[in-house]
């Protein structure tokens, strides 16, 4: 048999894991308004997040790594979204999509909570109302960017 | 043009009714009038019954706050005849009707129309909820739109547009149906008790 | 039998990654459990009471009678395939298992078990 070299690629154990958490963030279903539109069409065939690992959207926070705060949160809804957070197992990422979820966007109002993060930690803020499902790619291409970063240990 | 021509259905609303006071107001997009809170069930019982008018659907029940002007609130009601659609015998011609009630600021109750049109239930709590109309005889009065336990009636002109408040985050794990039935009856309690600060709670 | 050998480590390969990566994760993944995250999920809001109501026997019913329907296609399986070996007292050996299984079947219809309406009225 001839000589063949056999490549073998080293890495760590930490770069393993997350590769394998980055490339395959599942989002729960958390469209509350117009941006969940956006979110609808970034996962559909144009723009397809299915490429970058987010397959499916799964209906129980049980089986997902990623809450996606699609639209403005009204204050009848924040402790459904501290509940619905609680319930997600580690490791766990949100992003904050759009205008009203980031700071309350247009609604500065009695019943629409300025800002998602007086309720839950945000990872990554997406600007826009609403973004364009690019905008909402590059926020989790970034979202994938900071797993890469985070240790293992967590 | 749409039809704004009130005067056929207040003349058969006079006429059925002869103790209300109903008039026809200025409109573009559908015939309206005003009429009286104390004749208010008994005037839309005639216009749901009487065969010449047939508005046997209710579409909305609203209301809106002219705060200087009294009385303040007027409480809008927009009746539908679905003609051949939806005839008990003859039909009667398919149109709308705006019907707007007008109600004191310190005395806010209205008769509740659940009796008449089933439908009224959730947008008369709709109305008690941001305005802070009180429907005697409703069932189920309670907050439907802000939080359970919010206090204040948002759409009314005198209420803050913005409140720098943290939001509650914090639910309960667990209700038994006990805690759950009691939360309703303390819902109810409230609306109850706004009732009795504001006058008696009619017969 | 050397035939079985490739399938065989094909099973333990299979059965060794699922198990392997259940156990890996163990270590790996990260554990904080709290009262909130082992909470009943009822989209968010609180659940109301528990969750132990009586069921309707009708379900039980039809779920024992589809067991005992699909043995019986279970058994028409191999019978099916060994058709020619088994001739004509097969055939009719096959039939009487048939019409033993299809009188219950009749029995259980007219018994009323698939009415699902809850009419009274029979």
């Amino acid at each position: 048999m001839a000589d063949i070299e056999i490549p073998v690629l080293t890495t760590t154990v930490e770069k393993m894991v997350q590769w394998a958490r980055r490339s395959a963030i599942w989002p729960v279903t958390f469209g509350l308004a117009c941006c969940a539109i956006e979110m609808m069409a970034m996962s559909c065939g144009r723009y397809d997040i299915a490429r970058f690992g987010a397959e499916v959207f799964r209906g129980s926070p049980r089986q997902s790594d990623l809450m996606v705060i699609a639209g403005r949160l009204s204050r009848k809804m924040a402790p459904v979204l501290r509940r619905i957070y609680d319930q997600m197992p580690e490791p766990k990422w949100v992003i904050s999509m759009g205008a009203c979820a980031s700071c309350g966007g247009v609604f500065d109002n009695y019943a629409i909570v300025q800002g998602v993060d007086q309720i839950v930690p945000i990872d990554v803020y997406v600007p826009g109302c609403p973004p364009r499902p690019e905008a909402l790619i590059y926020g989790i291409v970034q979202l994938q960017r900071k797993i890469d970063k985070q240790r293992m240990s967590a | 043009m749409p039809d704004t021509d009130a005067s056929p259905v207040v003349d058969i609303l006079r006429a059925a009714v002869p103790g209300a006071t109903i008039e026809a107001l200025p409109s573009v997009d559908m015939p309206a009038i005003v009429i009286d809170r104390e004749h208010a069930l008994e005037t839309l019982t005639v216009a749901r019954d009487h065969a010449l008018l047939q508005f046997a659907l209710l579409s909305d029940v609203t209301a809106l706050d002219r705060l200087p002007v009294e009385p303040r609130f007027e409480v809008v009601y927009h009746l539908v005849c679905l003609g051949e659609a939806f005839a008990t015998g003859t039909p009667a011609p398919a149109r709308r009707l705006r019907v707007k009630v007008r109600v004191p600021g310190e005395d806010p109750r209205v008769t509740s129309l659940v009796s008449i049109y089933p439908g009224a239930n959730w947008p008369e709590r709709e109305v008690f909820d941001l305005f802070g109309i009180l429907f005697e005889h409703h069932p189920d009065l309670r907050r439907i739109l802000t939080p359970e336990d919010w206090t204040g009636h948002p759409l009314r002109k005198d209420y803050p547009v913005q409140i720098r408040k943290t939001a509650q985050s914090w639910e309960p794990i667990q209700l038994s149906v006990e805690e759950f039935a009691e939360n309703i009856r303390r819902q109810r309690a409230v609306s109850e008790g706004l009732a009795r600060e504001s006058g008696p709670l009619g017969e | 039998m050397e035939g079985f050998l490739p399938i065989l480590i094909m099973i333990a390969l299979g059965i060794g990654f699922a198990a392997g990566n259940v156990f890996l994760s163990q270590f790996v993944g990260p554990s904080k459990p709290s009262p909130e995250k082992s909470a009943q999920y009822e989209c968010g809001m609180p659940p109301v009471g528990d969750a132990r109501q009586r069921q309707s026997i009708k379900f039980y019913l039809v779920a024992m009678i589809f067991l005992l329907f699909d043995i019986e296609v279970a058994f028409l399986y191999p019978w099916a395939i060994a058709f020619r070996d088994l001739g004509i007292i097969g055939y009719w050996q096959i039939v009487t298992f048939f019409l033993l299984l299809v009188t219950g079947y009749i029995y259980v219809w007219r018994k009323g078990v698939f009415d699902w309406s809850g009419d009274r009225s029979r």
